[in-house]
């Protein structure tokens, strides 16, 4: 291990809370939040890999890989969604899709 | 000088993520989040995750960010210097709960401390051992689940008879 465990720590609490706060500030553009979730995901893969480095196992680096997969497959359904939003209002703007009516 | 340089990807990470939040338009966004992913994967590989670092820059560089562009660049964002950003009072608590957050985690995070393991290096041979051995069930699972997002997002995009 190059770096103490808590150095790894660090930067992905740093990681995880600028994907937070990326959510919570652009929380009327839809693609800005899959952006900030994009974000908090790699944060938490840091986690793993310092800590598969740290014990010197490999199941830190599988879950890694998992989330990996679990991100493709959310990306690709959430990017479906937001296409679909958009044939339907012409905005990807959240504050747009307030109504449960269907028109 | 690994050390060092892990410190410095560290920064080079955070700053485009920083850069990446606070841009105007999502298209500039992405550039800044890929250059931030590639110092991830540089981190990845000094963490003796090699594997992990190639995966880092083929799915998440490569696959998804392309993925975004392509959805981007099709749903016609607009000009880049009529994009708006949000307001400073948006920006203000979002920010006050973020950095409470990170305070409390990192005070947790920064006084976490084991006793050095003498661990050998992760080689990718153990690396795939664990993979299809301990974990061959999580492997179907997820190889399911990718099949039915590739499902639901044709059902999604599909065109509707008028």
């Amino acid at each position: 291990m190059i770096v103490p465990l808590a150095h790894v720590l660090v930067l992905a609490v740093i990681l995880f809370c600028l994907g937070l706060i990326c959510t919570l500030v652009w929380r009327s553009n839809v693609i800005m939040m899959l952006i900030g979730i994009e974000i908090m995901l790699n944060a938490a893969m840091l986690v793993f890999v310092g800590g598969a480095c740290h014990w010197g196992t490999a199941d830190g680096q599988v879950f890694a890989l998992m989330i990996m997969a679990m991100t493709s497959a959310e990306v690709s359904l959430a990017l479906a969604l937001v296409v679909y939003l958009h044939r339907r209002r012409n905005t990807v703007d959240t504050d747009e899709f307030r109504e449960l009516q269907d028109q | 000088m690994e050390t060092y340089l892990f410190y410095i990807l560290a920064v080079v990470t955070v700053i485009g993520t920083i850069l990446a939040i606070t841009e105007k338009h999502p298209v500039h966004a992405i550039v800044h989040l890929v250059t931030s992913f590639f110092s991830l994967a540089a981190i990845f590989f000094l963490l003796a995750a090699p594997l992990i670092a190639m995966f880092e820059v083929i799915i998440y560089a490569g696959a998804v960010m392309v993925l975004f562009m392509f959805v981007i660049m099709m749903l016609d964002p607009g000009r880049t210097d009529q994009a708006g950003r949000p307001g400073l009072r948006q920006w203000l608590l979002p920010a006050i709960l973020g950095v409470i957050i990170l305070v409390s985690i990192g005070v947790l995070a920064a006084g976490y401390v084991t006793a050095p393991h003498t661990s050998s290096a992760i080689t990718v041979r153990e690396f795939a051992v664990t993979l299809f051995r301990k974990y061959g069930v999580a492997i179907e699972i997820i190889s399911m689940q990718l099949l039915f997002a590739v499902v639901g997002a044709l059902y999604l995009g599909r065109r509707r008879a008028p």
